[in-house]
Parts: C-alpha cells; structure tokens; sequence
C-alpha cells in the first residue's frame, strides 16, 4: 500500500487533499487511489445543493455545515464553479461564503473546476465524492454551479437534492416547467426576507400538489443562510429525507441506478479515448472540413470516425 | 471566439495549474488581486480565490484543502513583512513546502532580500503586466 493511502487512512487532511487532485485529473494514480478507497465508500450521507448563480448556494451549504457541526457530525464540501470554455481556465470563489468553516478542523471544503463537463458539475465529481466518503465525513456536500433549468446530474451524484429557489425571479409559469425541480427532495426558498417569499412558497406548493406522490412529500423551507433562519428546520428535513431513503428501499434503487449510470458514462469516455488516440489529426481534419462544408452530414462522419478509431 | 472543439458533454480530465490568491492583513483593496485572479484563470489555471482580510491560518488552510500548485498574496497595508513570515511557517508546519510562492502590491525594493529568504519566487509591483506573473506561473509551477 503506498504512503499516501496509509496516510489517508490515518485521517490525515494532506493526503485527503493531494489523493483528491489525482483522483479529480483522472491520472492513472488517480485511478489506482480511487480503486482502493472504493470499497470504503458508501457510508455517507450525500447532499446535492442547487439552484441558479446568485441563489445562495454557498452560504446556505456553509450554513448547514455549521449547524452539523454544532450536532457534532464532521462535513466535507466539494464547490464546483465553471471553467472558462475558451481558456479551460476558472476563478473557484465559493470558498468566500465558508470563511466560519475554514478553520474548523471537523470540515474539509474543495473546490472544483466544471472542466466542460455539462449538467453543473465536473467530469470526475462522482469519483471526488467517493474519496471525501471513503475519508469518513458522515456528510458530502456537493455545491453545484448555478444551474437554470435542466441541470439535474446532481440528482444522480447525491442522495438528497436540495434545490434553492428566490423570490422575485420568476412568475409560476416557471415553476410549471419540467426540468430541476422534478429532482427536488427537498425545496428551500432562501432570502426568505425578501419581498415575495410568501408568494413563493404557496406558488410551489401548489405546484407540488399536481406532482404524482411517490408516497413522500416534498417539504418547502423557507431560509436565510446569511443569519442562520430556518437552517435548522433545513438539517431535520434533510435527515428526514435519509431516513425515508432507507426505510423505503429507495436508496437501493438510488445505488444501483446511480452505478449503472456511472459505468456507462465512464465506458463512454474510455470509447472516445480510445477514438481519439486511434485517429490521426489528418483524418478528423478531413471529416470536420467535409460536413462544415456541408458534404457530408455529422452523424455519417461520426460513424466514419467510430469505425477508423477501432481498427487501430 | 468558439469553445474548445475538445469540450464535450463529459468535460475533459487532466491536470490543471491550481493557484491559491490571498489577502492578508486588514487592507481591504482587492482589485489587483482580483485582477491577478482573472489574468490567470485567462491563462489557463484553476484560481482559488478567498477575498479580503484572511489570517496566516486561514491562508495555509485553504493552500492545504485545495493542494495548490502556487500561493499569490496580495498586500497594500505595509504589513508584509510581519504576515508574510507568518503564512510561510503555517504552510510549512502544514507539510506545504514544496508551493511556488509569489507576491504583490505595496512593496518596498529594499524589502525584496527579505522576502526571497523567506522563499519567494517573485515580487509583483504596481504596474507588472499580468503576462508576466502568468508567465511566472507556467514557468515555475509543475502541475502534477
């Protein structure tokens, strides 16, 4: 076993830290680490918090890591923020929200960068998220970047999905739209001391009420994660959520579906690799130039791409 | 301008830069700081960046939870040369020897022996052009 997993499994923050990084570029050591750790994984209760830019989403996350360490539980926090699509560069200012935390020798927070990934995370989220579970913290947020309105990985990656809404930014026609709010567990309405909070709330319960039951009800809390309201109330209803997941059976399902996704979304990534390193840059040249020519159609010029990548 | 023919859906893996900007002390002027973050992420790296009036502790902290490649302090109080001293031991008791250290803002030519003893790679004053401390980075920091 090497020095850093023994270290690892020591409890110490630096090699959590520098495992992360291998494990987030994807880098064979990376792969090796995470091999390992797997197996340990699985022990944590994992929370997705969403909602769009500006919504709250790092303070309220800072919030109820307080409030869980107030209970007595240890937190890791993993903030994804966008990279630039045309420098692949990124500016990670979560952080700022979590000054309170940043000392607290019973939280870990990281940020990370979307790297092009769609859906308002990164590419190797899943993978991060089972390193900061195998190192023991009893909760895993995970902070998305500010999602609109069809970003619903986080569903997947986490098994309690916390959306953060606002009054004032939309009228109900918004709320009827399918798409993230679908995959709330649980709906908060933050800087709830802003005009319109009441409104909200009643607009998305009555919202709620046309949803199909799956037995549970979605509750609404209303909060302000900059002095602390509500946030309470928000750990228990979260708590609650676990606890229905586990009693219901809905977390097995949740496991297997979550895998299944995973696998497949890997093999896929390891197919265009393979693609990639089997085409030459003359070939794919040739084949982008004849359909932005309008030669040849993408989905023939894919296939032709698919067929030559395999035979090296 | 388009995006990168190679984002797709997934993203893309690999190692990226990770550069920690910091603002020690009780000045609260962080636009070059800001502007030092944003020249960076434009060339390329992943930059941490957690505003004003941080502590020694909260500094090596934040270096240590996101294993950064390069700590940049900005400062225009005067007081570098009784915080900075104190940022490098906390790195350093944090096991962080090996971060690429660089600094900017106020900073006195008669100051710069000091500062490189205590381990910095560079000093940025007003009027740098950020290429060059971008230039500092790639040519210092080896991504692992």
């Amino acid at each position: 076993m090497s020095d850093l997993i023994e270290r690892f499994l020591a409890g110490e923050r630096r090699a959590l830290s520098r495992i992360l990084t291998r494990v987030e570029n994807g880098t064979p050591e990376g792969r090796e680490y995470l091999r390992q750790l797997y197996p340990r994984s699985g022990r944590a209760h994992t929370i997705g918090v969403t909602g769009s830019a500006g919504s709250g989403k790092s303070s309220l996350t800072g919030a109820l890591a307080a409030e869980l360490r107030k209970r007595g539980h240890e937190v890791g926090i993993i903030a994804v923020d966008p990279s630039s699509p045309f420098t692949q560069g990124a500016i990670l200012g979560d952080r700022i929200r979590m000054q309170d935390l940043v000392l607290d020798p019973g939280v870990f927070v990281r940020s990370m960068a979307s790297r092009g990934a769609l859906g308002g995370l990164a590419p190797t989220i899943d993978d991060v998220v089972a390193v900061m579970d195998a190192f023991g913290f009893p909760y895993v947020f995970v902070e998305t970047v500010g999602a609109g309105q069809d970003e619903v990985e986080i569903a997947g990656t986490a098994l309690t999905t916390v959306l953060v809404n606002n009054p004032g930014t939309g009228d109900d026609i918004q709320a009827l739209k399918a798409g993230i709010i679908e995959i709330a567990d649980v709906l908060v309405v933050n800087k709830a001391d802003r005009p319109g909070a009441d409104v909200l709330v009643s607009q998305l319960r009555a919202l709620l009420s046309l949803a199909p039951s799956e037995g549970r009800e979605v509750p609404i809390l209303s909060t302000v994660a900059t002095t602390g309201d509500g946030v309470p109330e928000l750990v228990d209803a979260i708590d609650e959520h676990r606890a229905w997941l586990d009693s219901s059976g809905e977390l097995e399902k949740h496991r297997r579906q979550e895998a299944r996704h995973q696998v497949l979304s890997v093999a896929q990534r390891i197919l265009l690799d393979r693609i990639r390193r089997g085409t030459s840059e003359e070939t794919l040249g040739e084949l982008v130039a004849q359909v932005a020519g309008r030669d040849l159609d993408p989905h023939t010029a894919a296939e032709q791409l698919v067929e030559q990548g395999e035979l090296v | 301008m388009t995006a990168s023919p190679e984002t797709s859906a997934q993203g893309e893996t690999g190692q990226k830069i990770r550069v920690l900007i910091a603002k020690p002390g009780l000045d609260g002027h962080d636009r070059g700081a800001k502007i030092v973050a944003r020249a960076l992420r434009d060339g390329g790296c992943e930059v941490i960046y957690t505003g004003i009036r941080q502590t020694p502790q909260m500094i090596a902290e934040a270096a240590l939870q996101e294993d950064v490649d390069v700590v940049g302090l900005s400062i225009l109080s005067g007081a570098h040369l009784e915080l900075f001293p104190r940022i490098v031991e906390e790195l350093r008791s944090r096991g962080l020897d090996d971060v690429i250290l660089f600094c900017g803002g106020i900073i006195p030519e008669e100051d710069t022996d000091a500062l490189e003893a205590m381990g910095f790679s560079a000093i940025f004053r007003p009027g740098t052009n950020t290429r060059d401390i971008v230039s500092f980075v790639y040519d210092n920091a080896s991504s692992e």
